[in-house]
């Protein structure tokens, strides 16, 4: 649905990396250039009209991120990403609000930028890093995390959506399990935000994050979202320009509120202003749209790759719409080549969670990730693509 | 040499590469090689003794073009001395770069002289290589 919103689709492609980054509608690309065209300026700064009008615009997508996801518009900053947004939870609150013997527990499917960053803070903090155990369907749920749950246990964090498997995970009741037991808790929802409804205030969680250029905004901008009280507590992790009321030869300085204060430099402009009207085209659409349309794509494939003996589909009972497969005796990589072959792109690897494979004995995938532009045609002829794949190396060697 | 048999020799070297599997010996060099552009991962080992190269062995996940090369590779590199494998390597890394080099010292190697047409798969074709030129460099 939607395909003529995206002028990238004319060129017969077919694009099924979703979970990397989606294409932009026109819209937005618009929005974009029209700042660069009509009113290129810096914010914050400038007196005259066109400062005004970028003022305006960007600080505006404030109020559409909080109409988006049910949050308090103060709550909202800007960041360059769900990495950077999940780096400042870290290194900006966690650093401060973790004691040594303390418990954070994530687990194996998720992303390098829920995991790493924690590793590094542990070497300046003797915390404990705990691995929730998946289910066999490499699915996490609220029992897995209650079993792991202790006295010590501070946080938990996880991805809304994990990106290998696509399993969705049920945020509102973890969050009010860590709620009343005390425990922040933190959501990666670069994988979640762009495909589904989601209300921060009734979910209980404590920080989230997400990316623009997963949710047909363009790259180089993030958003972190946390609890008004939490972010009094969070400390920036960049200091400059715009963030600041005033410094002094003494070493005094004063921040400004929040969320201005974890901004630091002239940020992202366009890609705010572009974010924003991605989110407007997305509510425009509507999410339960966009998620139920992902769905079926999901269904239609799953029901015609059962005709084909040699596919295996790791993730077949997951509510999202990623599909991580293999050829049976294929390298993941030599699929994706063959596939782009025929003009359907895919991603082949670990996506990023390399901790996965001690869960799956399984090291790389291929990965399907759909989104709503892709149609029930595009999946036609990858079926038919891979059904004709016993001569594969006859097309990638 | 046409492109079937060049296909047939890369698909055979990948379905049963040479010398697949490693061995617990201390008296091999070793050496990983994996990039940051493509999901293929092999770790290589090479024995050398009085300047000639005696064995070379590698296991890992990696795509056909990798596996093949490292099959070929191995196979050209037994029994050479450590200067004609410097020699050969060079010539190969020329002709993956679309540089000058001397085809008739690269044997079965040459079938992947028309790799540079897919630029994504190049990385591939070189990894093997890399893995031998990171042990010689140990050498020093």
């Amino acid at each position: 649905m939607n395909r003529e919103d995206f002028p990238i689709l004319n060129n017969g492609k077919i694009y099924f990396d979703n979970a990397a980054t989606t294409l932009k509608p026109k819209c937005v690309i618009d929005a974009m250039d029209k700042y660069y065209l009509e009113y290129t300026s810096n914010i914050h700064r400038g007196d005259y009209d066109s400062a005004v009008i970028t003022n305006k615009l960007y600080d505006n997508v404030r109020n559409i991120v909080s109409e988006f996801i049910n949050c308090d518009a103060n709550t909202v900053i800007y960041t360059s990403g769900a990495t950077h947004s999940l780096n400042m939870v870290v290194f900006g609150f966690m650093r401060y609000f973790l004691k040594p013997g303390d418990e954070v527990l994530l687990n194996k499917a998720e992303h390098a930028s829920n995991i790493l960053p924690w590793i590094k803070l542990q070497e300046e903090i003797p915390f404990t890093i705990k691995y929730i155990p998946l289910n066999e369907d490499y699915s996490l749920t609220l029992d897995n995390i209650k079993k792991c749950v202790t006295l010590k246990t501070k946080v938990v964090s996880l991805a809304m959506i994990s990106n290998v498997i696509g399993d969705l995970r049920d945020i509102k009741s973890i969050g009010e399990y860590c709620h009343q037991n005390n425990i922040i808790f933190n959501v990666d929802g670069a994988q979640g935000i762009p495909h589904m409804k989601f209300d921060f205030k009734d979910s209980n969680v404590d920080f989230l994050s997400f990316s623009g250029h997963k949710m047909c905004g363009p790259t180089g901008v993030g958003i972190l979202v946390g609890k008004y009280e939490l972010l009094e507590k969070m400390k920036p992790i960049m200091y400059g320009g715009g963030m600041n009321s005033f410094f002094e030869e003494d070493n005094s300085y004063e921040l400004k509120s929040i969320p201005t204060r974890f901004e630091a430099g002239t940020p992202a402009i366009a890609e705010v202003i572009g974010l924003g009207e991605a989110i407007k085209y997305l509510m425009n659409i509507g999410m339960d749209n966009i998620h139920k349309q992902e769905i079926n794509l999901k269904k239609y494939f799953l029901e015609k790759v059962k005709d084909i003996n040699n596919i295996i589909v790791y993730n077949k009972n997951i509510n999202s719409g990623i599909i991580a497969f293999n050829i049976d005796g294929v390298f993941a990589q030599d699929t994706s080549m063959y596939l782009n072959h025929y003009g359907i792109a895919v991603r082949a690897g670990n996506h990023c969670a390399k901790m996965l494979k001690d869960e799956m004995n399984i090291k790389n995938t291929v990965r399907i990730s759909m989104y709503f532009y892709n149609s029930f045609e595009e999946i036609d002829k990858l079926i038919e693509v891979l059904k004709n794949s016993k001569d594969i190396f006859k097309v990638v060697l | 040499m046409n492109s079937d048999l060049k296909r047939e020799i890369i698909f055979d070297n990948y379905k049963e590469p040479m010398n697949k599997g490693l061995v617990e010996d201390e008296s091999y060099l070793k050496a990983n090689t994996k990039s940051d552009s493509c999901i293929d991962n092999l770790d290589f080992m090479m024995k050398i003794e009085d300047g000639i190269v005696k064995d070379i062995r590698f296991d890992g996940e990696a795509c056909a073009i990798s596996t093949s090369a490292a099959s070929i590779m191995i196979r050209s590199f037994i029994g050479k001395s450590v200067e004609e494998v410097k020699n050969i390597l060079e010539n190969y890394v020329a002709m993956i770069e679309e540089k000058e080099y001397n085809s008739e010292l690269l044997g079965e190697l040459n079938v992947y002289d028309e790799i540079s047409k897919q630029p994504n798969r190049k990385n591939c074709a070189l990894l093997p290589m890399q893995a031998v030129e990171k042990m010689l460099n140990s050498l020093k």
